[in-house]
């Protein structure tokens, strides 16, 4: 989807500032909400389950821009558990189960769901190979996608095939579609000046991962 | 929707059985022993109605509290465990972190097989060591050289390799580093004291997909006398991310 997370290329968010000696987690709480977003995983298996990356990517930009890192995942998690029905919005509420409601059970892994998000061992053919020309394809959907909006169309040079991987892109409600369509990945370099023009220095280059899907021939 | 209706305690009932069990911010352990007591009392005993002059709202609707809302319920429905998250935790804070890809580094330094390996295969020579895992199951490592400068970014996330540099620093996560390490990589490196002379080429890698990025930095001058542990202990997570260089120690001890 084209909101704020997709953040290449912007300008107007003002200087990078590095912290001195920074803790892994500021605040007691970041660390459990790290934490409780690991823990609560398995729960999600055979349930409505919205992708990580999507429902983060779903906070309105002007929210999404005013909350911190951890603030973002409580949200999603929270977001989560009340979408799959693990919790009701009176226990996020009051910190205590709902009287009467029973325990939720662990359920077995879906059969629909698909191969996970890591290198597959699959034979699939690889349409391209280091050394094409290709371009990035013009995309813009309305689901989660990998495919960050400051390549679209540009061309580039594939450098490598990292595998095949499925591709994790969702439909517009960040549910995975069911064809999770194993297809290779590959790095592609695109020449700085290819995506900023003449801002960019001369020689400078993006390398950016990218699914099949996301490629043409050039 | 009204969500008093049926509740049996309101957050600010919460709140006291939190303080009750003043201990338990410190040990959340404590906490969990407890709760099912405070929990217990609260529907037999205060119930509602009381304290209404002071309702929720004047609660600061304070993050901390909320996650310790969320903690306690989760526990008491059985679906995590105390014990588990602050394991999670202690891992994060004090086993996994950039320790790791320095070592990785080290060796690259002082093994030219090594770092063959690494620079073909990332996961398999990062695997010898033994630092694979989640957000970092699979491995590229770049290196930098007199020719070429790498910088590592996730510009759509935080992506960024857990299991050797651990969790990212909030400037890495933070809006001005995913936006303009793409456009004007230069600029970003000169903020953190970096200036790339124009013959070097820039490189950044935004990780996009399921592979994570490690930046093999340059060996300094000056450390051909030392060992690959007193190696390691000058390699700088940032320097791994390609937002710093190695440098050799100053000062007299060599």
């Amino acid at each position: 989807m084209n909101t704020i997370h997709d953040m290449g290329g912007m300008d107007g968010f003002g200087p990078i500032e590095p912290e001195e000696n920074e803790p892994v987690f500021h605040h007691r709480w970041e660390g459990r909400v790290y934490a409780l977003t690991r823990a609560v995983g398995p729960w999600g298996r055979g349930r409505e389950w919205p992708s990580f990356r999507y429902t983060l990517e779903s906070i309105p930009p002007v929210e999404y821009l005013s909350m911190s890192y951890y603030e973002r995942w409580f949200r999603m998690m929270t977001t989560r558990l009340l979408v799959s029905g693990l919790i009701s919005e009176t226990e996020l509420e009051t910190g205590y189960p709902d009287p009467g409601t029973p325990r939720p059970e662990l359920l077995p892994a879906s059969n629909t769901g698909g191969p996970g998000a890591g290198l597959l061992d699959m034979d699939v053919p690889a349409r391209f190979a280091p050394n094409d020309q290709v371009r990035a394809r013009n995309l813009h959907p309305r689901g989660h996608t990998r495919q960050p909006r400051y390549v679209r169309g540009r061309q580039g040079t594939v450098v490598e095939d990292y595998g095949v991987y499925a591709l994790q892109d969702t439909d517009e409600e960040g549910r995975r579609p069911l064809d999770r369509r194993p297809q290779h990945v590959y790095s592609v370099r695109f020449e700085a000046r290819e995506l900023w023009g003449e801002r960019a220095a001369a020689g400078d280059a993006i390398y950016v991962d990218l699914w099949e899907d996301y490629m043409e021939p050039a | 929707m009204d969500e008093s209706e049926g509740r049996p305690v309101d957050r600010r009932g919460f709140i006291r059985d939190a303080a009750v069990g003043a201990a338990a911010f410190a040990t959340p352990g404590k906490l969990m022993a407890e709760q099912p007591e405070s929990s217990h009392a609260h529907e037999t005993g205060h119930g509602h109605g009381h304290d209404h002059d002071h309702d929720h709202q004047d609660v600061p609707p304070d993050i901390a509290l909320r996650v310790r809302a969320l903690e306690s319920v989760l526990v008491e429905k059985g679906m995590v465990g105390s014990a588990a998250l602050d394991q999670i935790v202690d891992t994060y804070e004090n086993r996994i972190g950039p320790r790791n890809g320095a070592e990785v580094v080290a060796r690259a330094w002082v093994d030219p097989a090594y770092r063959e390996r690494l620079l073909a295969d990332g996961t398999a020579a990062i695997g010898e060591l033994g630092y694979l895992g989640g957000q970092g199951e699979h491995m590229k490592v770049v290196a930098n050289t007199p020719e070429v400068h790498n910088l590592v970014v996730c510009t759509l996330c935080s992506c960024y390799p857990w299991p050797t540099l651990g969790l990212p620093p909030v400037w890495y996560k933070s809006a001005p580093f995913r936006a303009r390490a793409v456009i004007e990589p230069r600029a970003v490196l000169s903020e953190f004291g970096l200036d790339v002379p124009e013959d070097v080429e820039v490189r950044v890698w935004d990780s996009t997909a399921e592979i994570r990025y490690l930046v093999l930095p340059e060996r300094p001058a000056g450390t051909e006398d030392m060992t690959e542990e007193e190696l390691a202990g000058i390699v700088s997570r940032d320097s791994m991310i390609g937002v710093a260089r190695v440098e050799a120690p100053s000062g007299g001890d060599r």
